[in-house]
């Protein structure tokens, strides 16, 4: 081995032989690489495929995420588990409206944020009447940060919320079931038995499927101080970041602002919770990995199964060729060559193996992504899985094929040449 | 230059009797040698063959090649000093059947450090000096037995040897055959090849200067032979003859 690492031009023209050598070799028994090689295959199409559903599923979750917002923080009151707050009543724990005034001015990084009230409520227009629909109190800034747009009429202004006006965004859904005119701006409907005005007509949210249960497809959209006046319903707030990299800063931005306009003791546990899409995306992105490895490890334990059977081949070639080691060591072969040769032909096996396991995981993708409701659509195999089944191939090669190889460069090339 | 061996000794065990292959064996081969050792099955000629040829080692002794120790080397030295040093011919060809006459031929040049081009030129040009310009790229199974044993000689010529080791190259041959590659040889030997070839046939031990007859190990005759060849052709003819 020292002179073959010494002469790296005589192993890379030695490779080179033992590659054109072992394709040679596995060309002529055809039928019995292939069947050698199924075990690679199966293993390598099993991670494949594994890898790419399981990505396809990461990607379709994070762009789940990315329709609530990335930049957006949620702050919601919460009842701390220790501390003298624990048992406090929930009045005590509730946001106020005035718990955020001047937010923006102590938060640099919070760009903009939007107080909510949400209560529910039955909603008439003539004699068509809609129970238990959300109605939602919001301020201007809701629109930017749920960017969602106003297809006739305009958006809830600061004028409306100032004012308490008592106007109303409804979603197209809600204007069918109440049987509005189609330019329904300016037609009036009852929130409980109060006349609001429509004032525009706001896009539906983004139907998440996957998180089909989360969003309410009744919901109508008035301004914060009036929902506030009528009702002085449940809150929370909306925040969002200035950007995506300081996401953490605005966390702990909003979190010292509210301990103190909530007069919270040092030591005390918080009376709110504060958490950022962003975070969940974090969290999430190191549970798939955690599962990716975690399932791509348990199947590639079918590798090593198609490893016992190169093993086994690569001792049926060893003990057919005996002669031929026998002459090649005759001829000036050194035991390190013949371990070479032998161990390239293993590899290459598993490469051949590897590359046609690959082609079966792409259709196996193909399949599982055409699955319908299995919200794999997005399955694909990356790149990363790809180098690491050549990877996963060329270590089981090595391995399996070490033992075989390491038998015929012993072998005794008087021995070798009498055998048969 | 050129084999000398100092009191070689090669013992087996079998089991707890020890076999004496080779017992106290010198011997000195010069440059531009033909010479043909014989002796029975069991005489120790095989194994002499091995440890000439460097494929084997003795248990005691000195083995000189070309004024170098050989007798204590690593597998990968000897490797080393048979691809460099030695050709060999044996009685079954030994072609690998899937590589063409040239390939089969390059065989020893793939484990030495030559490049491509060099490599396929020394092929070509001693494949020409067996004759077989013609036959490079045809496979062992498209050759005749002559042909193949030419391919054999073509490749332990090929890095050109100090010595050619034959180990009964015609016994796989018919007369005719035999005939040619032993005019081979004698070609070989007058451009100036050390050739020691190992056999049975006086008739093909005829065809060297020197004739060497072991027996149990040891060597019994060791002399210069100066007769011309019989030819073949009457030897051929005598039982019919008779």
């Amino acid at each position: 081995m020292f002179r073959l690492i010494r002469f790296p031009a005589r192993l890379v023209r030695l490779l080179l032989a033992s590659t054109a050598l072992a394709l040679g070799q596995i060309w002529a028994n055809k039928v019995r690489s292939m069947l050698t090689t199924i075990g690679i295959v199966i293993g390598v199409a099993a991670v494949t495929a594994v890898i790419a559903a399981l990505s396809g599923l990461q990607a379709k979750v994070l762009k789940e995420f990315e329709t609530f917002g990335t930049n957006n923080i949620f702050i919601g009151p919460s009842r701390p588990e220790t501390g003298p707050k624990r048992n406090a009543p929930w009045q005590t724990i509730r946001f106020y409206p005035d718990h955020f005034d001047g937010m923006l001015e102590h938060c640099p990084s919070i760009a903009r944020f939007t107080r909510l009230a949400r209560y529910s409520q039955t909603i008439r227009h003539r004699e068509k009447t809609l129970e238990n629909v959300t109605i939602v109190g919001i301020e201007p800034d809701w629109h930017v940060i749920e960017s969602r747009s106003i297809t006739l009429g305009r958006p809830i202004s600061v004028i409306d919320t100032d004012h308490t006006r008592q106007v109303c965004l409804i979603t197209p859904d809600m204007r069918d079931k109440l049987r509005l005119d189609r330019d329904c701006v300016g037609q009036s409907i009852y929130i409980g038995p109060r006349l609001f005005q429509i004032v525009g007509l706001v896009e539906k949210r983004v139907e998440s499927s996957m998180f089909g249960g989360f969003s309410e497809p009744m919901e109508v959209y008035i301004p914060f101080q009036t929902a506030w006046q009528l009702e002085q319903p449940w809150m929370f707030v909306v925040a969002s970041s200035a950007s995506t990299d300081v996401s953490e800063e605005a966390r702990a931005e909003a979190r010292f602002f509210l301990r103190r306009q909530r007069q919270l003791r040092p030591g005390e546990p918080d009376t709110f919770r504060i958490e950022a899409v962003e975070q969940f995306v974090r969290q999430f992105n190191q549970l798939a990995v955690m599962m990716t490895l975690i399932a791509g490890g348990v199947v590639s334990i079918t590798l090593l199964v198609g490893g016992v059977g190169i093993m086994n081949i690569m001792l049926v070639s060893v003990s057919e060729r005996t002669r031929e080691i026998g002459l090649r060591k005759a001829v000036g072969a050194r035991p390190s060559a013949i371990l070479l040769q032998f161990l390239v032909e293993a590899v290459a096996l598993c490469f051949v193996g590897g590359a046609m396991g690959l082609a079966v995981g792409q259709a196996l993708t193909y399949a599982i992504s055409n699955i319908p409701n299995a919200q794999l659509e997005e399955a694909f195999i990356p790149m990363w899985a790809i180098a690491t089944a050549f990877g996963f191939a060329a270590v089981v090669g090595l391995v399996f094929g070490m033992f075989p190889a390491w038998k015929a460069s012993r072998l005794d090339p008087i021995e070798a040449l009498r055998h048969e | 230059m050129g084999i000398e061996l100092t009191d070689i000794t090669k013992f087996y065990r079998v089991g707890v009797e020890e076999i004496r292959a080779l017992d106290g064996v010198s011997l000195t081969i010069g440059d531009n040698e033909y010479v043909a050792i014989m002796g029975a099955s069991g005489s120790g000629k095989s194994t002499m063959m091995n440890i000439m040829g460097c494929l084997d080692q003795p248990t005691t002794g000195v083995y000189l090649l070309d004024g170098n120790a050989v007798q204590r080397l690593g597998a990968a030295a000897l490797a080393q000093v048979r691809n460099e040093r030695i050709g060999f011919v044996f009685q079954s060809f030994e072609l690998l059947p899937r590589l063409t006459a040239l390939k089969n031929v390059e065989l020893p040049l793939l484990y030495s450090d030559m490049g491509f081009l060099k490599r396929r030129r020394l092929a070509r040009e001693s494949l020409e000096r067996v004759g077989l310009a013609d036959r490079m790229t045809h496979r062992p199974n498209q050759l005749s037995g002559g042909q193949k044993q030419r391919v054999a000689i073509a490749r332990a010529l090929v890095n050109r040897p100090t010595i050619l080791l034959a180990d009964e190259p015609t016994g796989n041959l018919d007369s005719k055959t035999t005939t040619d590659i032993l005019a081979l040889f004698d070609d070989l030997y007058a451009q100036g090849q050390t050739i020691v070839l190992v056999t049975h046939e006086e008739e093909v031990a005829s065809h060297a200067k020197r004739i060497i007859r072991m027996r149990d190990g040891k060597i019994v005759e060791d002399f210069a032979n100066h007769r011309e060849p019989s030819p073949r052709v009457r030897a051929q003819e005598l039982p019919c003859s008779a």
